[in-house]
């Protein structure tokens, strides 16, 4: 933590960026903080509760952001596959951020759960996360982390879906899917959902229904889901930010699995990597066409 | 969603939505019109200007109004009209495939299929297999009525 303070000081007081991006201790836990000025490097925290994904932050729709000028932000292996996609998409330019690398053992489902992390309150996602730390990063601290206890992984769930028949995986995801109400949460939090006008808000003609009726929920949710496919950097913040606890991330974690069996790409943070999507081979695989 | 469709015996009838690419397969459609070919009539033909342009939604958006079954079909490889579209495509439907079969749509009740501007007979083997085969599985409902 004071290596994470005194690095901040450091690029303050050097004017090496005008504000750090990390994460602080607030009222309902822990929570993203800016910090401007030398004397509040203080408030900067890293732990298991920093759950949320600065790099969203980075969007350069967020104008008001981009106004503070050059920004140092703190970011987890998860973060950092975030930045790169932006980098890769042509969103924000290397040099126009500071990258301040944590080593992460893990965090929390939930910002406000004060616990230690147990096997009991980590987030899914982290139990089979294969990176502690980030590699696109100017700047590493912290001792590294070992992996978090954690039973029941993502794998095995997708697993037993698969297991079932058409109509029982049908059944479930309408039922998964009945509480959800358009707010479009999961779009808001995510760092790759950076489209100008995006197709849910399109009404001439309407694809994704706006009102909460189950009759859109395949149409929002798979082409959320597809619209990630080789994008998603698996953060897990659509299902945090998710009200009625959809487990959104089952869909991004199959379209992930299907990404890297059938083109061999695996998310990292590397933006030099071309992405699935948007790239073809001519001999790609075309078992299911006629 | 309306109702879905029987015929005079009350048997199911399934209604399929086939996507298809101007400069192939609508052509390849229009030849087998036009050589006399019989084939199920359950099919409803949407023209696009290429299989690049035919977006998943359009998929989903076809089950959600109410179809039991869609084709999407156009030009082989190495064949399209814009070089290069049917190749993003296919990686687009290879995805949006395995994604639907996960949520529990039977991938059998979309055929994805290359039919040239020369294959009025594949285009409609293409129709008459998939109409028996959605008429096998029976009316599709996404969710259910309020």
């Amino acid at each position: 933590m004071q290596e994470l303070r005194e690095l901040a000081r450091k690029l303050l007081q050097e004017k090496q960026v005008s504000a750090i991006l990390g994460y602080e201790h607030g009222r309902l836990g822990t929570r993203p903080a800016f910090v401007t000025d030398v004397a509040d490097c203080e408030r900067l925290v890293f732990d298991h509760r920093c759950v949320h994904n600065l790099a969203a932050y980075l969007s350069p729709r967020r104008t008001h952001i981009a106004a503070l000028g050059r920004l140092a932000v703190v970011v987890k292996s998860c973060d950092a596959r975030a930045v790169a996609g932006l980098i890769r998409e042509s969103q924000i330019k290397r040099e126009d951020v500071v990258l301040i690398g944590v080593r992460c053992g893990g965090v929390v489902r939930d910002a406000a759960d004060a616990r230690p992390l147990s096997a009991d309150n980590v987030a899914p996602r982290c139990v089979a996360c294969e990176k502690r730390e980030p590699t696109l990063a100017d700047h590493l601290v912290g001792e590294p982390k070992p992996a978090p206890a954690g039973s029941g992984s993502r794998d095995a769930r997708l697993s037993e879906i698969e297991a079932m028949s058409a109509g029982e995986r049908l059944a479930l995801w309408m039922q998964l899917l009945a509480p959800c109400t358009r707010c479009h949460a999961c779009r808001q939090v995510c760092p790759m959902c950076f489209c100008e006008r995006c197709i849910a808000e399109k009404t001439q003609p309407t694809w994704i229904e706006t009102s909460p009726h189950a009759r859109g929920n395949l149409a929002w949710h798979l082409t959320r889901a597809l619209h990630l496919a080789g994008r998603c950097v698996d953060c897990g913040e659509c299902e945090r930010a998710c009200p009625a606890q959809i487990p959104l991330g089952l869909l991004n974690r199959k379209v992930a699995r299907v990404v890297a069996d059938r083109y061999g790409y695996i998310v990292a943070d590397d933006p030099s990597t071309p992405t699935p999507i948007g790239t073809y081979q001519l001999d790609d695989a075309q078992e299911f066409i006629q | 969603m309306s109702a879905p469709v029987t015929v005079g015996n009350g048997a199911f009838e399934p209604s399929i939505v086939a996507f298809v690419c101007n400069w192939c397969t609508y052509t390849g459609a229009d030849l087998a019109g036009t050589s006399r070919i019989l084939m199920a009539d359950n099919v409803r033909v949407i023209r696009l200007p290429c299989t690049g342009r035919i977006d998943t939604l359009f998929i989903l958006k076809a089950f959600e109004r109410g179809a039991d079954g869609v084709i999407v079909s156009g030009c082989h490889p190495a064949d399209c009209h814009y070089t290069a579209g049917n190749y993003h495509a296919r990686r687009r439907f290879a995805i949006f495939r395995e994604l639907m079969n996960f949520v529990g749509i039977d991938p059998r009740r979309v055929t994805f299929s290359w039919v040239s501007a020369s294959e009025g007979g594949k285009w409609a083997e293409v129709v008459n297999s998939t109409t028996e085969q959605v008429r096998q599985l029976g009316p599709f409902a996404t969710y259910p009525e309020a």
